[in-house]
């Protein structure tokens, strides 16, 4: 028996801030469930089963959150799950709720993905000096930026390329009311002006630091018949691979290669950049808009920075990417995953705002997490998958 | 007992992993810690009308954010309880205290915290109990140092629960994680530190691909096989690619701006991270050709530090056809 189609008919998010001292992770999530619940027309009565996603447990120190967050979720007599990919967390949790109902095991599943990175310090999280190693390891940044140098040692890029995406990003912020960053001086020429940090990554090409959560209800082809609007899942896909290996391609790897590979024919695409009218892939370095072009597909190797340079990932260009602003304009890492499907979500069921895509059919929602090595993708369409 | 762990085939370390952690609180909670550092314990009054303390933030029956709180006693009853014979470190008492299970009067449900007895004949469930307050109280559940005995005393049921009246709600707590772990090198690991305790550099060649990798490890992660034969590396090798760390951090050992680069050792088949330094750091160049510089002998143990760094040779930078694909 093949798949069981689903639908998300609920999204809800936080307004992203550096500090959501008002609230306690519980309300922080519970901000995000009952903003995705009545965008469905439901309550926590109608859920049949939770599926909780967020980022390393040290980011906040509370050894598995989802045990002391059951009751306040509404988990309580229910199926409660949780799921852990590191920063592809977000995408891996709507995926595993998304299967939930396609598995026909339940009909209406509420998954939820969160980070409160003001309770503590990613950035000295990432990097604890273990025994007997070099403690040369400083944080996210640290760990990309080598791999960025060696994207554009490999694409011959202009080393202005990444400041084109954060102006672009930065910009697309401005038009989407939850994001963090709202900046609206934000320019090449200020981006390349900026501190550089992990030389070859500056300061206004780097993620901040957020706290905030999204939800989304996803539900079986019944009760999708009751949303105006549903956003179909016509395809899922998450591959992984390891962290260091010999030779391994640290740039375009084959994890990320093979998954998008999947996904398009999964959902009957064979030109991604022709059939995907927008896209929400997961960018925390501006760089990394270049290398996951090629990484899936819309672009040959070698050749994602000239989609970018061209403006064609701008919103009203050939594949609009990260009209909200994305990662680099909100990361509550955990949720960053989640929000990255939920924009996708938006945009295919014409609820994206000011941000929206006109008569946007078919998006991509994208994230990857550890050293590149988690990837966990899907394409949601407006018109119920005929596969 | 010194002489087997010599011989022990892996190397162990502590290591031990602390933050301060600084939670928001949210409304309810908020007023619960509040209401401590009053000197008063504020409980919800819940859908189903039980009284719970500390507060739910979110009530189990309707889901809805915790409204009404009201005020319960600091005196109540032991309904289970538990004896710790010996305390470790955080623990509320460093001498053997019971956890206890204490349903304050007024409350509907027991909450729990240290129990002050001096042993296991002196707790009970059902007998009394009354909150020890701490000498300073700053609205954090340590504000209740324990509970201690409540006796004979006439202090009964009282007319709790009752309003809760006007809190300051504490918006924030700090909390300290401490955790202490011993960290373990792998065997092949193991034997990588001790080879650098002796100057050199091993590595594991896979029987399947014929890669080398450096450090060893305990399989090949693309075969799955051990990786068995052993190879000894050159110290001099090749920076593939870099980053140049201008970010201070939390934890930092090094101080920035530095040089954190991937250096392939010839003979090695994955790139090794380390620092660049002997170099101004915007001279760093992917290709340049650099070899270890080791610490003095008396200052080795069995740690990649006995490298203190990698600096250039002064050979000609290698071509990229040479390393192009290890990036």
């Amino acid at each position: 028996m093949g798949k069981q189609p689903a639908a998300v008919v609920g999204v809800g998010q936080t307004h992203h801030r550096a500090k959501r001292e008002d609230v306690s992770m519980a309300g922080l999530c519970r901000e995000a469930m009952d903003r995705a619940l009545e965008d469905a027309g439901m309550t926590l009565d109608d859920i049949d089963a939770i599926v909780v996603g967020k980022a390393p447990d040290l980011f906040e120190g509370v050894m598995m959150p989802e045990l002391y967050l059951a009751e306040s979720l509404g988990a309580a007599g229910k199926p409660l799950l949780r799921v852990h990919t590191a920063g592809s967390v977000g995408g891996s949790t709507a995926i595993v709720a998304s299967s939930l109902v396609q598995s026909g095991v339940h009909k209406r599943v509420l998954t939820v993905a969160f980070e409160k990175q003001s309770e503590s310090n990613a950035m000295w999280a990432l990097s604890v000096p273990l025994p007997f190693n070099m403690p040369v390891h400083a944080g996210a940044g640290g760990y990309f930026a080598p791999h960025v140098r060696s994207y554009i040692r490999r694409s011959g890029a202009p080393t202005h390329v990444g400041a084109i995406v954060a102006a672009k990003d930065r910009q697309n912020a401005l038009r989407n009311p939850y994001a963090h960053l709202r900046n609206p001086d934000t320019t090449v020429e200020s981006v390349l002006a900026s501190q550089m940090l992990w030389d070859p990554i500056r300061y206004d090409e780097t993620c901040p630091s957020s706290d905030g959560a999204c939800a989304l209800v996803i539900v079986d082809e019944d009760t999708a018949a009751a949303s105006p609007n549903p956003a179909w899942i016509h395809g899922t896909v998450m591959r992984s691979e390891p962290t260091t290996a010999a030779e391994r391609d640290q740039v375009n790897p084959q994890a990320g290669r093979e998954a998008a590979a999947a996904l398009w024919k999964q959902a009957g695409i064979t030109s991604p950049i022709d059939e995907i009218d927008v896209a929400e892939i997961y960018v925390p370095f501006s760089w990394f808009e270049p290398m996951w072009l090629e990484n899936l597909g819309f672009a040959a190797e070698g050749e994602g920075w000239k989609l970018t340079e061209a403006g064609e990932t701008a919103m009203d260009g050939r594949i609009p990417l990260n009209c909200s602003g994305g990662v680099l304009s909100s990361n509550p890492i955990g949720a960053s995953g989640m929000l990255r499907f939920a924009e996708a979500a938006l945009q295919v069921r014409g609820a994206a705002g000011e941000h929206q895509v006109d008569g946007a059919r078919r998006a991509l929602g994208h994230a990857y997490g550890g050293g590149s090595q988690f990837f966990a993708m899907w394409v949601v369409g407006a018109d119920k998958p005929t596969n | 007992m010194f002489h087997f762990r010599t011989m022990s085939r892996t190397l162990s370390a502590p290591v031990t992993v602390a933050f301060d952690y600084t939670r928001s609180t949210g409304p309810v909670l908020g007023r619960f810690f509040g209401g401590l550092r009053d000197g008063r314990v504020l409980a919800a009054r819940l859908s189903d009308g039980t009284v719970v303390a500390p507060p739910p933030e979110f009530d189990p029956s309707t889901h809805e954010e915790t409204a009404e709180l009201v005020e319960v006693s600091t005196v109540g009853t032991v309904t289970s309880w538990s004896w710790v014979p010996e305390p470790v470190a955080g623990q509320p008492f460093d001498r053997p205290f019971a956890f206890a299970l204490v349903t304050l009067d007024g409350a509907t449900a027991p909450m729990l915290h240290a129990l002050d007895v001096a042993s296991p004949d002196e707790v009970s469930t059902g007998m009394r109990v009354r909150v020890r307050w701490a000498a300073e109280r700053t609205g954090h559940i340590t504000d209740i140092a324990c509970f201690e005995p409540a006796g004979d005393s006439d202090e009964g049921p009282g007319a709790f629960p009752a309003p809760a009246g006007a809190v300051d709600p504490v918006t924030g707590i700090v909390t300290p994680v401490s955790l202490d772990y011993t960290y373990a090198a792998s065997p092949e690991e193991s034997a990588f530190y001790r080879g650098l305790a002796e100057g050199r550099i091993l590595g594991q060649r896979c029987p399947t691909c014929h890669k080398v990798y450096v450090p060893p490890r305990s399989a090949c992660p693309v075969d799955g096989v051990a990786t068995t034969d052993e190879v000894e590396l050159s110290s001099r090798g090749t920076v593939t690619t870099f980053c140049i760390v201008n970010v201070p951090f939390l934890g930092q050992q090094i101080k920035p701006p530095y040089v954190s680069a991937y250096v392939l050792l010839d003979g090695a088949d994955i790139a090794l991270l380390h620092l660049i330094l002997d170099i101004p750091a915007e001279e760093v160049r992917m290709g340049m050709r650099v070899e270890a510089v080791w610490k003095p002998r008396d200052e080795w143990g069995t740690t990649i530090e006995n490298i203190s760094h990698f600096r250039p040779t002064g050979e000609p930078d290698a071509d990229y056809e040479t390393y192009q694909h290890h990036l």
